[in-house]
């Protein structure tokens, strides 16, 4: 048998379970209106300006580090499943990419893309 | 034919269940731990020593009001709680509980599936957890909210990239990715042994993923009320602790079946010692939370960048060096 229909059925189980018991809770749970109950809380006081308000530039550049990084960790994992057959020729290999990976994150480090303030 | 399908049925329901009460036992587990830390006694009223506390709780939230903040995004506002918890329940269906044993006549392996990508299946898996912070914080329409999200976000981003490559030793070593395999490999030495700093990497980013003391920026109560949860009541609000809760039990699976020799140990019976070691890693992340104080933004950003992720590249060097050379 497929050895990932288990995977699946234990997906279907837990998203059965999560819309289930979310549906019912919303269903009995008890209800009753009140416009000032909805609004966003801004500890009491009225809200003021937009909720969606601008972030830093900085939360955008570490989710491109994440991108470049998270690929290239990605690399290493077929890499390190038949590193013990490779011998010499796969730990050169290897060692050269992750120099360069490491110059990326200096260049990353240097440019002070890792600074926050 | 028919035989496996009952067995695997049979073995979904128990983990299920079974990782469905311990992530509601361990809110008291917490509790008591952190009532013993600070010389308190915890709760007690509700059944023997609050054995009850949990299924109260449990049944209080069920029944609350279901408040939706005006101007939230409605589907994304639900999605978001469902995904904090569905991929942590689902994970677990990859890690062996237990020495393989028969029924009759059939040999069943004491894990629900043995997947040939296991490790990739669970990094897939965890990571999607950031999607429902993420989510939850944008969809709930408050400033709170959404400076907590992304926070989050990007704390959790940035730790995974040192979460998977500390990962790597392991695998060089083991040659697999099968998690049956792995533990196999483990019969006469634990990998802790060969990986201490991998171990170390995994221990700490895995408490920055969770967003767990002293990596709780995104709900530090100080200053942003409850973070990305703060709009959220009833079992929405339950669903992200559900969530947190059985993300701590399958890190600490994952731990004990990478570092410390999944269901392998001398005398007792296999799922016996797997309990015995999950419980010994949860209580290693209560004990974190209750003895460190929370980090600055800047610095949880540097220590990640700067000092983790050289760190595990280094790892991974030395590691292939060792194999290779000295053996």
């Amino acid at each position: 048998m497929n050895s990932f229909l288990p995977v699946l059925i234990m997906l279907i189980f837990s998203i059965l379970f999560a819309v289930l018991t979310i549906g019912l809770s919303n269903i009995i749970g008890k209800k009753s209106y009140e416009p000032g109950k909805l609004k966003p809380f801004e500890c009491g006081v009225e809200p003021t300006g937009e909720p969606h308000i601008r972030f830093d530039i900085k939360f955008y550049l570490v989710a491109i580090f994440f991108l470049l990084f998270d690929i290239e960790a990605l690399f290493l994992f077929p890499w390190a499943v038949i590193y013990r057959w490779l011998g010499l020729f796969g730990f050169i290999e290897m060692f050269t990419f992750i120099v360069v990976l490491v110059v990326g994150l200096l260049y990353i480090w240097k440019k002070g893309g890792l600074i926050w303030e | 034919m028919l035989f496996w399908i009952i067995a695997e049925i049979i073995k979904i329901l128990v983990v299920f269940t079974g990782l469905l009460l311990a992530a509601a036992y361990l809110t008291l587990l917490e509790r008591k731990v952190a009532a013993r830390i600070q010389n308190r006694l915890g709760p007690r009223e509700a059944g023997w020593h609050g054995i009850l506390q949990p299924i109260a709780d449990g049944i209080k939230l069920f029944f609350k009001e279901d408040i939706m903040p005006s101007g939230a995004n409605k589907a994304l506002f639900i999605l978001g709680p469902m995904i904090a918890v569905i991929p942590a329940l689902t994970t677990f269906s990859v890690i062996p509980f237990g020495a393989p044993i028969t029924i009759f006549g059939h040999a069943v392996p004491l894990q629900i599936t043995d997947v040939n990508i296991g490790i990739l299946l669970i990094l897939a898996f965890t990571s999607l957890g950031v999607y429902g912070v993420v989510l939850g914080g944008w969809a709930s329409n408050g400033k709170y909210s959404l400076l907590g999200g992304i926070r989050t976000a990007a704390q959790m981003v940035s730790y995974e990239i040192s979460l998977v490559l500390s990962i790597v030793g392991i695998i060089m070593i083991a040659g697999a990715l099968s998690l049956a395999h792995i533990v196999g490999e483990q019969s006469h030495i634990w990998f802790i042994v060969y990986q201490p700093v991998g171990f170390v990497i995994y221990l700490i980013a895995s408490t920055a993923e969770m967003n767990r003391v002293p990596f709780d920026l995104g709900e530090a109560e100080g200053e942003l009320v409850a973070g990305f949860h703060t709009e959220y009541s009833s079992m929405e609000f339950a669903f992200y602790f559900i969530g947190e809760y059985a993300q701590i039990v399958v890190n600490s699976a994952i731990i004990t079946t990478l570092f410390l020799g999944g269901w392998q140990g001398p005398f007792l019976p296999p799922v016996i010692w797997f309990l015995i070691k999950v419980s010994l890693v949860i209580l290693i992340y209560l004990w974190f939370r209750w003895t460190y104080p929370r980090l600055r933004y800047d610095e949880l950003m540097s220590f990640g960048w700067k000092f983790l992720l050289p760190l595990s590249l280094a790892n991974i060097v030395v590691t292939g060096f060792v194999m290779l050379f000295i053996r």
